[in-house]
C-alpha cells in the first residue's frame, strides 16, 4: 500500500543584494523563494543615499551642478543637461545657439555610452561571462575620450553650466568624433549579428519579465523601458528641449515589453543617437558657447518643474526658488527610481535566474535611484 | 645514427621505463615489486601532468579569454604574464581559509579535497601513447562515465555543508543538471562503444587506427551531443548554472576562501582537461594521427589534441550566455536525449550491417560517414527549428516610429498623465 507523506516545505527568504554582481550597485531585493520560483519580492533602496536634496538646498545653483553628476554617474551629461535646464528656465536665461548643439551632441554621445553600458551588463546578466560588456566598453571608452577632451572628466563631467558649456571644444574633438561616428555603425551591426540573432539570448530574455503597457503607463516608467512596451513615447519629440525639434530621428518602439525589447530598443537607440549627433555637428554654428550668468545667480522667486530624456527615461527637476542664492527645494524625479517601481510585478512568478535578468534589463543605476 | 635512436627513445616514454624495469630485474627484483614501482612511476608521471598543466592552464585560459575579449589578458607577472598562476597560488594559500560558524565543518573541509580524486583517476585509463596506458581497463568507457557521475556527490557536499541559501540553490541545481546530462552523454558514448565494439580506450584508439580514421567521422552526433554535454557535467559556459556568477554569485563554493577555493578552482581546470582527453581520445584518435604519429610523439599529438579540444571549452565560456535550468534541462530531455537515441538506433542498424553481411570495411564506412554527417546535420537543424519555433512571434529588430504615438487606455487619470 502506498500512503503519501507529507513532505514540509517551506519558503526560503533570500536576500539579493545589496553586495551582489547583478544588482547594479547596492540595490537589494528581498525574494521569497519557492524552490527557485519567486513567490514575493520586496525592493530595499536606500543603501546609496546621500541627501543630495537636502544638501542642495545649502548650496549656491552652480554648485549644485557637480550633485547631478553624481546621481546617475553613467549618464552625468544628461544630470547636468536636465539641471541646468531647469534652472535656465527659472531664471529666464537665454542659451546662445552653439552651446545648445553642443549639449545635444554630447548629450547623445552620453547615451550611446550608457547604453552600451546597459547592454553590456544586461548580456552579462543573461550569463554571458563579460565578452559583451568589454566590446559594449570599446565604444565606451572613445566617447570617454572624447569628454575628457573636452572637459577634463571622464565620469563625472561637470561640463554643462547655467546658460550654456563650461569649454569650447579642442581643435582635435572633431577628427576623433567624426571617427567614431564612421566606425559606430558598422560596429552595431556587429553586435546586433552576435547578439539579437544569438538564441541562448532570446531564449533567456524573450517573454521574461514582461511590462504590459498599461502597467507601464500606470507606473509611470520611461525611456527605453516604456518603448520596449509599446508605446512610442520620447521626450524628445513629445516636449522638445533644446534644438532636438530641428533634429530628424526615430523612435524605437518594442512589441511584447519583454527584457529581450528593451534590450532592442536600446541596441535601436543607439543608431537613432549618431543620426542626430551627425545632424548636429552638420549644423553647428560659431559663437559663444556660454551665456553671460552671473555666478552668484538669484533667480526669481517660482518653481519650475523641467524634464529631459536621459537615457534611462524622463530625468526631471523640481526646483524652487525664494530669490535666495540657494534652491528652497531641489527635487529629482529619477528615471531610475520610477522605472523600479513596476519589478516587483515583473518578477513574481519568475525564477532567479529570470529576475536578474528583468533587473538588468531595466538599467536602474543606485546612484540615481537614492540620490 | 645515434641522434635517431635517442629521437626513439623520446618519442615513447614508456620507453625509459621498459628500460629501467630491464636494469630492475637484471638486479634481482621480484615482479611484484616491478608492477609496484612501474605503477608509481605512472602515477607520478600523471600526478606531475595534472598539477602541470592545471597551473599553467590558469594562464592560458585567461589569456585566450583575453584575446576574445578584446584586451591582454594577464601579462604583468613575469614574461608574457606566464607567473602569474604561481601568483595567484600565493595568495590564495596565505590568504584565510574562513570556514561559516554554522557550517558542517568536517564536510566543507572534506568537499574540496575529495573532489579531486574522480578528475585525476580519470587520466589513469587514457592511451598517452602507442603502449603508453597506466590501466588498460577493457571497461574503460565506463570506468570514465561512473567517475563523472561521482562528482555531483562532492559537489552536493560543498553546497550543502556550506549551510548558505546560494550555496544549496547552486548544490540542487548541480544534482538535477548531471542527472539529467548523464543520460545523453552515456547514451552519445554508447554508440561509439557499439560502432568500435569494445570499451576499452586503447582497443577504441586501435579501432581507429585499424579503418585509418577518426570516429569522428563517424560519429558526428556523438561527438555534439557529448560535446554539450560534456560542458554541462564540467559547470562550464553556456552551462555554468550551478556556479552562476550573475545570478547566485559562485553557487556551491560561495563560502570557501584561501586555498580552499583555490582547489574547486583548479578541480575545475583539472576536469576540462580530463574531459578534453577523453573526447579527444574517443573522437579524435587519441595519440594516433593518421601516421603523423610514426614521426612526432604519440603523447605530444595526444596533448595537442587535448588542447586543441579545450580551446572550444574556453572559446564556449568567452562567447556564449548561460542556459536557465529549465531551458537546461529541456536541453537535455528534449533535445539531446531523442537525438542520442536516434544515434543508438542508427549505430546499431549500421553496426548489423556491417557484420551480418560481411561487407568489406572499406566499402562500407565512407557510406556510413556520409549518412551519419548527413543525417548529424538534419537531425540537428531540424530539431532546432522546432524547439525554438516559440522565439519568431515578434521580429528582432525594434520598430522604428518617426512620431510619437500613445495608445489611450480606459482610465482618463493615465491618459491624462500621458498627455500633460
Amino acid at each position: 500500500m502506498v500512503s503519501s507523506v507529507p513532505i514540509k516545505t517551506e519558503p526560503m527568504i533570500v536576500n539579493i543584494g545589496p553586495q551582489h554582481p547583478s544588482t547594479h550597485g547596492v540595490f537589494r531585493m528581498r525574494v521569497t523563494l519557492d524552490g527557485e520560483r519567486i513567490i514575493n519580492a520586496e525592493m530595499v533602496v536606500g543603501y546609496l543615499h546621500r541627501s543630495m536634496e537636502k544638501l542642495a538646498e545649502e548650496r549656491t545653483w552652480t554648485q549644485n551642478i557637480p550633485f547631478t553628476d553624481r546621481m546617475d554617474y553613467l549618464a552625468a551629461m544628461t544630470g547636468n543637461l536636465s539641471y541646468c535646464h531647469a534652472v535656465e528656465r527659472l531664471a529666464g536665461v537665454e542659451v546662445p545657439e552653439r552651446a545648445q548643439y553642443l549639449r545635444v551632441i554630447f548629450a547623445e554621445l552620453q547615451r550611446i555610452a550608457s547604453h552600451a553600458m546597459a547592454n553590456g551588463t544586461f548580456v552579462n546578466d543573461c550569463g554571458a561571462w563579460q565578452t559583451p560588456l568589454l566590446y559594449m566598453f570599446r565604444e565606451r571608452e572613445k566617447i570617454l575620450d572624447l569628454f575628457e577632451m573636452t572637459c577634463g572628466a571622464r565620469l563625472t563631467l561637470n561640463y554643462m553650466r547655467i546658460g550654456g558649456v563650461a569649454f569650447d571644444l579642442p581643435d582635435e574633438f572633431m577628427p576623433q568624433l567624426r571617427t567614431l561616428l564612421d566606425e559606430l555603425p558598422a560596429r552595431m551591426d556587429e553586435y546586433d549579428d552576435l547578439l539579437i540573432d544569438n538564441e541562448i539570448l532570446l531564449m533567456r530574455s524573450r517573454d521574461i519579465g514582461i511590462l504590459s503597457p498599461e502597467l507601464a503607463m500606470n507606473a509611470s516608467v520611461s525611456g527605453p523601458m516604456l518603448r520596449g512596451s509599446g508605446i512610442a513615447w520620447d521626450l524628445r519629440k513629445a516636449d522638445p528641449y533644446g534644438v532636438y525639434d530641428r533634429m530628424e530621428f526615430d523612435i524605437p518602439v518594442g512589441y511584447n515589453g519583454d527584457c529581450f525589447d528593451r534590450f532592442m530598443v536600446r541596441m535601436a537607440e543607439v543608431r537613432q543617437s549618431v543620426r542626430i549627433i551627425e545632424q548636429a555637428v552638420e549644423q553647428l554654428p560659431p559663437g559663444p558657447y556660454c551665456a553671460d550668468v552671473p555666478l552668484n545667480l538669484r533667480p526669481p522667486a517660482g518653481e519650475v518643474y523641467s524634464r529631459i530624456e536621459s537615457p534611462k527615461g524622463e530625468l526631471g527637476f523640481y526646483l524652487v526658488s525664494d530669490g535666495g542664492p540657494t534652491p528652497f527645494r531641489f527635487h529629482v524625479r529619477s528615471p531610475s527610481l520610477m522605472n523600479l517601481s513596476a519589478l516587483k510585478e515583473m518578477v513574481v512568478g519568475q525564477t532567479v535566474s529570470d529576475a536578474i535578468v528583468t533587473l538588468g534589463s531595466i538599467d536602474i543605476n543606485v546612484g540615481e535611484v537614492d540620490r | 645514427m645515434a641522434l635517431l635512436a635517442r629521437w626513439y627513445d623520446v618519442r615513447d616514454l614508456g620507453n625509459a621505463v621498459a628500460g629501467l624495469m630491464d636494469a630492475l630485474r637484471d638486479a634481482g627484483a621480484s615482479e611484484g615489486l616491478l608492477y609496484v614501482v612501474a605503477g608509481l612511476l605512472g602515477a607520478l608521471g600523471i600526478l606531475g601532468f595534472v598539477g602541470f598543466t592545471s597551473v599553467i592552464n590558469i594562464w592560458v585560459e585567461r589569456r585566450l579569454i583575453g584575446r576574445i575579449q578584446v584586451r591582454k589578458g594577464p601579462n604583468r607577472a613575469g614574461p608574457w604574464g606566464l607567473l602569474q598562476p604561481i601568483a595567484d597560488a600565493i595568495k590564495l594559500i596565505q590568504k584565510e581559509a574562513l570556514t561559516p560558524k554554522l557550517a558542517d565543518s568536517a564536510v566543507f573541509t572534506l568537499a574540496p579535497i575529495v573532489i579531486f580524486v574522480p578528475a585525476i583517476l580519470a587520466f589513469a585509463v587514457l592511451p598517452w601513447g602507442e603502449g603508453m596506458v597506466l590501466a588498460d581497463l577493457n571497461v574503460g568507457v565506463l570506468y570514465i562515465l561512473a567517475l563523472g557521475s561521482t562528482s555531483a556527490i562532492m559537489v552536493f557536499m560543498a553546497g550543502y555543508a556550506s549551510n548558505n541559501k546560494y550555496a544549496l540553490m547552486g548544490s540542487m541545481r548541480v544534482i538535477a543538471m548531471l542527472i539529467s546530462y548523464e543520460i545523453p552523454t552515456v547514451l552519445a558514448l554508447l554508440g561509439v562503444v557499439a560502432f568500435a565494439g569494445t570499451m576499452s580506450l586503447s582497443g577504441i584508439v586501435a579501432f581507429q587506427e585499424t579503418h585509418w580514421s577518426w570516429l569522428i567521422f563517424f560519429q558526428p552526433l556523438a561527438f555534439l551531443i557529448f560535446l554539450f554535454g560534456a560542458s554541462a557535467e564540467l559547470n562550464r559556459s553556456p552551462a555554468d548554472i550551478a556556479e552562476a556568477e550573475s545570478e547566485i554569485i559562485a553557487g556551491y563554493h560561495i563560502e570557501y576562501s584561501g586555498m580552499k577555493f583555490g582547489l574547486f578552482y583548479a578541480v575545475e581546470l583539472v576536469n576540462v582537461m580530463a574531459v578534453s582527453a577523453i573526447i579527444a581520445t574517443l573522437f579524435l584518435g587519441g595519440w594516433w594521427t593518421f601516421g603523423l604519429n610514426e614521426f612526432v610523439p604519440g603523447w605530444m599529438l595526444f596533448i595537442g589534441k587535448v588542447y586543441a579540444v579545450y580551446f572550444i571549452f574556453i572559446w564556449f565560456r568567452g562567447t556564449l550566455p548561460r542556459f536557465r535550468i529549465d531551458q537546461l534541462m529541456a536541453f537535455a530531455w528534449k533535445f539531446l536525449l531523442p537525438l542520442s537515441l536516434v544515434n543508438v538506433l542508427l549505430v546499431a542498424v549500421e553496426v548489423f550491417i556491417w557484420t551480418e553481411y560481411e561487407i568489406s570495411a572499406g566499402i562500407v564506412l565512407p557510406i556510413f560517414a556520409v549518412v551519419n554527417f548527413v543525417l548529424a546535420g538534419v537531425l540537428i537543424a531540424g530539431w532546432a527549428r522546432v524547439m525554438t519555433r516559440n522565439y519568431e512571434r515578434f521580429p528582432r529588430r525594434a520598430r522604428l516610429v518617426s512620431e510619437i504615438d500613445v495608445p489611450l487606455p480606459a482610465q482618463s487619470g493615465s491618459a491624462a498623465r500621458a498627455e500633460a
